[in-house]
């Protein structure tokens, strides 16, 4: 399988996703560069976490006008797995691909650390590996985490099964604990924990391995069908 | 001194307008006599910076000659952006330690902010890429004033928010509070990076007719005078002075650094060199300096934030993230096109020259005409003199006395929650210490680890300090500072390398002050030669005064160590039940500038504790070898607050761990004594004999799953508290102070 790592200016997480997938996951990844239009060579697309176009204006807000994001949009349609972190969340907020927003954290600061999460749904493409209501420990680093949308949508994201992740302890004051989301499709996920920081016991744990091995894993089920 | 009308040459000297830039009579005759003539008013200015402390270290030079600055692996010492230090395997390690304290003081968001990303700046001018960031810091008690607590608050964020936006992780640092630094806070900022020999960079302006191009961002009127400004006395009136503090844009910062090591890369750069302090008169004066070369440069073409800037604005900003590149003449618009797809401007604004001379155009006009050596290198020197303080021998001439202390248990919870010793997880968690997946040992610990990927080696990196000491005994106070760098990097796993060193002081026109920098340079020259970690670059921060008060005498020390394998990296937390506890180190009757005298007096008096250099060294590298050999489960080294700080700290990690010491002696020095050179250690029984064989070191108590600390002495219980209730004391303390009050 071929992962692209889009590259904005300001990303700063994106070498920890390449790595995460070269070294730790073992299929092969590039970087992409925000002013490419075409991501047709790729079979996921990863939005990695940093400070696109420095967060001026409002997270992400800027990082959704750059030329690869048409081409991200394009690959959602098309049913390619896109996961979005931290950043990357946000920008797919933005462009639209899913639904919500980002309040500044409930402590209006920046907030670095591990955190248990709760895996609510592990039917998705990209939670499959794990156990149903399994707590695994995957980090955070974000000044605006704190998810919002309206009751409508709070409903909507439940009856679809669409909330992935949850908070066990919430950092940020995001709404029902919600870490990680799904779109109706199930192929685009975001979430505000680093799962590419959580894959090597060296640095402190590896619970962020399996969301990735899950990718693999339904990306293969349907190439092998389709061959 | 923002004026629409610049005055001439002769207001210059008529009315001494000089003074206000920080230039004496002395100097400004000195300038006419180098000259030949009265410099007109931007000349004054390129002086007037290039002489100030901050750039020319005219006070300190003597002092700093004191260092030792050589060693087998030093690839760089002082003079350059940062010291460079080889780590085997074609590569290097490059770091350096630099202040923000005046521009802290007035605004310290953006003071502190702008000092991380100038120290990042000195690391990837080098070539390197910057791979972590730690600090030093300092304020005033936190209890006493919102004054302080904003100050820290503003701090932390800044550093946050440079640090965060860039993605070079914070992975560590220090921080002491004291009322000695209630108007002057210090800020200092530490950036370690690696290198592989072949893209070492310096900054030379080399070859006539070549291109001298300015990347990065527009120059605007921000921070006109700031070298100025930092080598000056803070007054109630240096609100005033706020025009001198700089605005930083991480983001842009982000950009230059991805451009400029691609840059590195191309045989078309022939020097580059940080706009930093006195931005564009520096960077040119010293590229031009250090090559023998001159450089002549057309203001007109300098990207400009702003309308109407005067030659003098220009070349006294100190507007961030811009660098100055000479590269081969013919190839400037390769580099245009690499610096535009990072949407960063790269300008053509001069040529190097063969006369040494600085020589600047503005509007068609000659307005600097200066030989570059006298900007870089002559500034006077100054052999200040030096007297003892009398408060110095008055502590000399005290007995050591054990304070008095009625509960063992309470005076542990409140040692605790001193701010200085309490945790400091409030403030690291706003700092991402994880970003670019490398941090395996985080903040918290002796030393931060950061691995060096695709190797089995890693970087071991701390700052220290212990100013209480300092101020007691100068000498012993810096020769503790190296010290206990080393012993933190010892206790994870790593060989001290070298050092970098802060020098932050009160006014060195003050013979007493004078006299604190010279004996704490003698400690650290000691301490760095016998543990073989030589000075390859700092920075000097003097006039740390408010209203006529000195801070406490700070030298702070950076040290990097190398892990040569990841096997050794150990870390401070107890690590199993029946671990066996074993203390290094012998441990006297020794409280001065203690945080036990401090929580009992108040105040701090009487003699620091003793250092015998050869006795540490000794310690260290028994413990060093025990742990390389793989028989050492944990490592912590004794600090502020003695032995049962650093016991009780060891389990503050695994909350069902518990532990039973043995205590014998006085019982208020064996736990609360600050004696040097000691070392926490457990080991698991099976090696018992093997870490015995290659340590001399008591075996004191047991790690058990009690969740109690529980000391013992001549078999009675003399203190026995849960870990919960310890921890919640250390973790709580500084949340509180600063919930509670504002």
């Amino acid at each position: 399988m071929k992962f692209a790592v889009i590259v904005f200016p300001g990303s700063n997480c994106d070498v920890d996703m390449y790595h995460a997938i070269k070294d730790e996951l073992g299929e092969q990844v590039e970087y992409v560069w925000h002013d490419t239009d075409s991501l047709d060579e790729f079979d996921g697309i990863l939005l990695p976490g940093g400070f696109s176009y420095g967060d001026y204006l409002r997270t992400g807000a800027i990082a959704r006008f750059s030329k690869v994001m048409q081409a991200v949009v394009k690959a959602a349609e098309a049913g390619k797995p896109i996961l979005g972190v931290c950043n990357g969340f946000q920008i797919l907020l933005e462009v639209g691909l899913l639904p919500g927003a980002m309040r500044r954290n409930e402590s209006l600061s920046f907030i670095c650390k591990p955190v248990e999460l709760k895996v609510v749904n592990n039917q998705s493409m990209f939670s499959s590996a794990y156990k149903e209501g399994e707590t695994i420990t995957i980090p955070v680093a974000h000044g605006e985490g704190n998810y919002y949308c309206d009751e409508e949508m709070l409903a909507a994201l439940k009856e679809n099964n669409q909330i992935v992740f949850t908070y066990q302890d919430n950092p940020n004051g995001s709404l029902e604990d919600i870490a990680g989301i799904i779109n109706e499709k199930g192929n685009v996920l975001g979430m505000m924990p680093h799962p590419e920081r959580a894959v090597d016991e060296l640095l402190g744990g590896a619970d962020g391995l399996k969301l990735f091995q899950s990718i693999v894993r339904s990306w293969r089920e349907a190439n092998v069908v389709k061959a | 001194m923002l004026l629409k009308h610049e005055p001439s040459t002769e207001q210059v000297k008529t009315e001494k307008l000089y003074q206000q830039m920080g230039l004496s009579d002395e100097e400004f005759t000195l300038v006419e006599n180098i000259l030949g003539r009265t410099p007109n008013y931007t000349e004054t200015g390129l002086f007037s910076v290039m002489w100030s402390e901050h750039c020319s270290y005219k006070n300190s030079k003597p002092v700093l000659k004191k260092f030792p600055i050589t060693g087998e692996k030093v690839l760089q010492g002082p003079g350059e952006g940062a010291g460079i230090v080889d780590i085997g395997d074609e590569q290097a390690v490059v770091f350096k330690i630099e202040s923000h304290n005046h521009p802290s003081a007035i605004e310290p968001y953006q003071g502190a902010a702008t000092g991380v990303g100038g120290i990042i700046r000195d690391i990837f001018s080098m070539g390197a890429r910057p791979i972590a960031l730690l600090n030093s810091l300092r304020f005033g008690e936190l209890d006493e004033s919102a004054r302080v607590r904003y100050l820290f608050k503003e701090v932390v964020a800044g550093i946050a928010g440079y640090g965060n936006c860039i993605g070079i992780p914070t992975v560590g640092g220090e921080i002491q509070f004291d009322a000695s630094y209630d108007g002057n806070p210090l800020v200092n900022a530490m950036c370690v990076g690696l290198i592989d020999h072949k893209d070492i960079k310096k900054g030379l302006a080399q070859g006539v007719g070549n291109t001298v191009m300015y990347v990065g961002a527009k120059t605007g009127r921000d921070g006109i005078h700031g070298a100025t400004f930092a080598s000056e006395e803070l007054t109630d009136q240096s609100d005033e002075n706020r025009p001198a503090v700089q605005v930083g844009d991480p983001f842009m910062e982000k950009l230059l650094l991805e451009a400029c090591l691609e840059l590195i890369q191309s045989d078309a750069l022939v020097g580059i060199q940080d706009m930093g302090a006195a931005g564009l008169t520096s960077s040119s004066a010293e590229m031009a300096s250090k090559a023998g070369m001159g450089i002549e440069m057309n203001l007109d073409l300098v990207p400009q934030r702003e309308t109407g800037m005067t030659a003098y604005e220009m070349m006294l900003s100190e507007s961030q993230e811009r660098m100055l590149i000479v590269v081969t003449k013919g190839r400037e618009q390769e580099i245009k096109d690499l610096f535009t797809k990072y949407d960063l401007e790269a300008v053509a604004i001069g040529t190097v020259t063969d006369d040494k001379k600085l020589r600047l155009l503005h509007h068609g006009e000659v307005v600097a005409d200066v030989p570059v050596d006298a900007l870089a290198e002559d500034a006077p020197v100054y052999h200040k003199p030096s007297k003892v303080p009398a408060y110095y021998e008055e502590f000399q001439a005290m007995e050591q006395e054990i304070p008095q202390v009625s509960d063992l248990q309470e005076t542990l919870l409140q040692l605790l929650s001193q701010p200085t010793i309490a945790s400091k997880e409030w403030v690291y968690n706003q700092y991402d210490y994880m970003v670019r997946t490398n941090t395996v040992v985080s903040p918290g610990s002796d030393a931060a680890v950061v691995r060096i990927r695709g190797t089995r080696k890693a970087l071991a990196m701390t700052t220290d300090c212990n100013s209480r000491y300092v101020y007691l005994d100068p000498e012993v106070g810096g020769k503790i500072a190296v010290a206990e760098a080393a012993r933190n990097i010892v206790c994870s796993g790593a060989e001290p390398l070298a050092i970098t060193d802060n020098l932050n002081f009160g006014n060195p026109e003050k013979p007493e002050v004078f006299w604190q920098i010279e004996k704490s340079a003698d400690g650290i020259s000691e301490a760095c030669r016998v543990l073989a970690t030589p000075v390859i670059g700092g920075n000097v921060s003097l006039y740390n005064e408010t209203n006529g008060t000195a801070i406490y005498p700070t030298p702070v020390i950076g040290m990097v160590g190398l892990v040569t394998d990841l096997d050794h990296i150990t870390t401070q937390n107890f690590k199993s039940n029946g671990d066996l506890i074993y203390l290094v180190g012998e441990t006297k009757d020794e409280f001065g500038g203690s945080e036990l005298q401090k929580l009992v007096h108040g105040k701090v008096f009487g003699k620091a504790p003793e250092l015998n250099i050869n006795v540490e060294k000794a310690n260290q590298d028994q413990v060093l070898a025990a742990i390389r050999a793989g028989v050492v489960q944990s490592a912590h080294d004794l600090s502020e607050g003695g032995l049962a700080v650093a016991v009780a700290e060891s389990l503050f990690t695994n909350e069902q761990l518990g532990a039973e010491i043995n205590i014998s002696g006085n019982l208020v020095s064996a736990l609360f004594s600050e004696t040097q050179s000691r070392f926490l250690l457990t080991v698991k029984k099976e090696q018992q004999t093997e870490f015995e064989s290659l340590v001399d070191a008591k075996l004191i108590g047991e790690v058990n799953e009690t969740a109690t600390l529980t000391v013992k002495a001549d078999n009675n219980t003399v203190l026995e508290a849960s870990v919960n209730q310890l921890k919640d004391a250390w973790k709580g303390a500084i949340p509180c102070l600063l919930k509670s009050r504002d």
